[in-house]
């Protein structure tokens, strides 16, 4: 009788580990068919740019305030933080070095690509999801218009376009902030706060790769918030989870990949 | 010519293990307003969206205007659809645009025609709806039958020939269920077209429809003119005309006996 319970307990723990494991890998599936069906249909998002454009709007332009402020506090904390240790060697004057190199090979994108995630992407997966709920999908379906071409291929376009442009802004408006608390508060010499910062920058090893960092984050996350929208159940809790999902699993595929890029990148 | 623009033919459909059409049976002739009726559950629904392309019959076949909707390709399905309008449940109108964009949409995507051409069809719509003053409202701004009645004028934007409602009176004050009655018939003679409506309110489909079929248990239980199925004697049409609360639909779902139920669970206590 203890033998038989025993069996049927690990029969249903097996079988429950083999069907998640089985959904996880039909979802991926599914998400990377989105993706190509996506890029497949993307004459559209190009042929009538102002799709596109209305859709850079609501996710770069109104992620704007987030990102600028959170920069600013990110630059400033990195000068404290950065000056506390470096004026125990006698190197202050490499803050600028410091605050330039951190921001714009690793956290500009990351943390921009994080915030991206919690704003921008939970608002297209959140749309995407209702409009599923609402019929508006099915809608236009039966009116012969494909919705990947007409509502998730301009979304795409729009999170890999604005991503790194706020990666940019936010590694500018740290450096501002880092500056701001260096110099004028602190007291670092001027000079050798930009001067450094010049010599030691390197615009392929550290700024390009910052942006081809924030290009890839861009497609992540913005793929992840369309299919988690699409592939939500259509109802209420459904995208609650669906939005839930799209936050955690882009933080943690943006974390994945920074470290995946960054060592081929010190590798090359 | 066909004289049927839609043709159901032996269809069977099912999904996770439960059949729920077993070889059904429908033609819906030209020019005509067809009904489909049934309980909660049948599989109404589900028939349009067969007759639409968005799923695949598991056996049997479904003919629009001569042409096997499910072994269209993706150009073909959509070739199909733009004879198609569909009015859904709860209008599904697109909520970031107004209403005069809403019945422009299809227009904008599917035609060349020029914005001051779209702009004149688009207030004939809502003119024919009677909202061509609530033009530049949003979707969120109207009401539920005001809504209703823009998804309509969506629907036949581009005058289609075969129009499907889906429970076009569900949730509707008594008024805007006459004003929808009224215009679904108008229109369907107006633009020559067949409708296709899935309701289970029998007054108002009675009211308009010139055939009906009774869908139960996967089949086609009944079928004929209004005036056939308000006389008809089989109890299961009896008992939906009717509205009888008891009869082959039962109340009580199938539940073990009660007393044994209460007793069991105080002895048990």
């Amino acid at each position: 009788m203890i033998k038989s319970k025993l069996l049927n307990s690990l029969t249903r723990t097996l079988s429950g580990i083999g069907y998640r494991m089985i959904e996880r890998i039909w979802r991926l599936g599914a998400g990377a068919r989105l993706f190509f069906l996506t890029i497949f249909y993307s004459g559209e998002s190009f042929k009538r740019f102002h799709l596109t454009l209305r859709e850079i709007y609501f996710t770069g332009v109104m992620s704007l305030l987030i990102i600028v402020v959170s920069a600013f506090f990110v630059g400033m904390v990195l000068a404290l933080q950065g000056y506390n240790t470096l004026q125990k060697y006698g190197s202050s004057e490499a803050i600028g070095v410091l605050v330039a190199l951190s921001l714009v090979r690793e956290l500009g994108p990351v943390v921009t690509a994080l915030l991206f995630a919690g704003r921008a992407g939970t608002a297209i997966t959140a749309e995407i999801g209702l409009m599923k709920t609402t019929e508006q999908l099915s809608a236009m379906e039966m009116m012969a218009v494909n919705p990947i071409a007409r509502v998730i291929a301009p979304r795409f376009w729009a999170g890999v376009i604005s991503m790194p442009i706020l990666a940019t802004l936010f590694s500018m408006v740290g450096i501002l902030g880092g500056y701001i608390v260096a110099v004028p508060l602190i007291g670092v010499d001027d000079g050798a706060f930009w001067s450094q910062m010049q010599a030691n920058v390197d615009f392929r090893l550290d700024i390009v790769n910052g942006l081809i960092k924030s290009l890839v984050f861009g497609v992540a996350c913005t793929m992840i918030a369309l299919f988690e929208g699409f592939d939500a159940p259509p109802t209420a809790e459904g995208v609650s989870r669906a939005t839930t999902r799209t936050v955690v699993i882009s933080s943690l595929t943006v974390l994945a990949l920074d470290f995946v890029l960054t060592s081929f990148m010190l590798v090359i | 010519m066909n004289t049927n623009i839609v043709e159901i033919d032996n269809l069977s459909f099912g999904y996770k293990g439960r059949l729920l059409h077993k070889g059904i049976n429908m033609v819906f002739p030209r020019g005509k307003v067809v009904a489909i009726m049934g309980g909660s559950g049948s599989g109404k629904t589900t028939l349009l969206r067969l007759i639409g392309g968005q799923i695949k019959p598991s056996k049997g076949k479904v003919r629009v205007d001569g042409e096997v909707v499910h072994e269209q390709d993706r150009d073909g399905i959509y070739k199909l659809r733009r004879k198609m309008g569909m009015l859904f449940q709860h209008g599904a109108l697109f909520t970031d645009l107004s209403v005069f964009d809403n019945v422009a949409f299809p227009m904008r995507e599917l035609t060349n025609l020029p914005e001051s051409m779209i702009r004149d069809l688009v207030l004939m719509k809502l003119n024919a709806v009677g909202l061509r003053g609530a033009y530049n409202f949003m979707p969120t701004e109207l009401s539920g039958g005001m809504a209703r009645r823009v998804a309509l004028a969506r629907a036949v934007a581009l005058d289609p020939n075969i129009i499907m409602y889906d429970e076009p009176f569900a949730g509707l004050d008594p008024i805007s269920m006459g004003v929808i009655c009224d215009l679904i018939r108008s229109l369907n003679d107006a633009l020559g077209a067949t409708s296709i409506i899935v309701s289970h309110d029998v007054k108002e489909t009675f009211l308009i429809a010139d055939y009906v079929y009774f869908v139960a248990n996967g089949e086609v239980a009944a079928e004929g003119t209004p005036h056939d199925l308000m006389q008809s004697t089989l109890p299961f049409v009896h008992q939906f005309v009717h509205g009888e609360k008891d009869g082959p639909v039962p109340f009580h779902y199938p539940a073990s006996n009660y007393q044994a139920e209460l007793l069991g669970h105080k002895s048990a206590k």
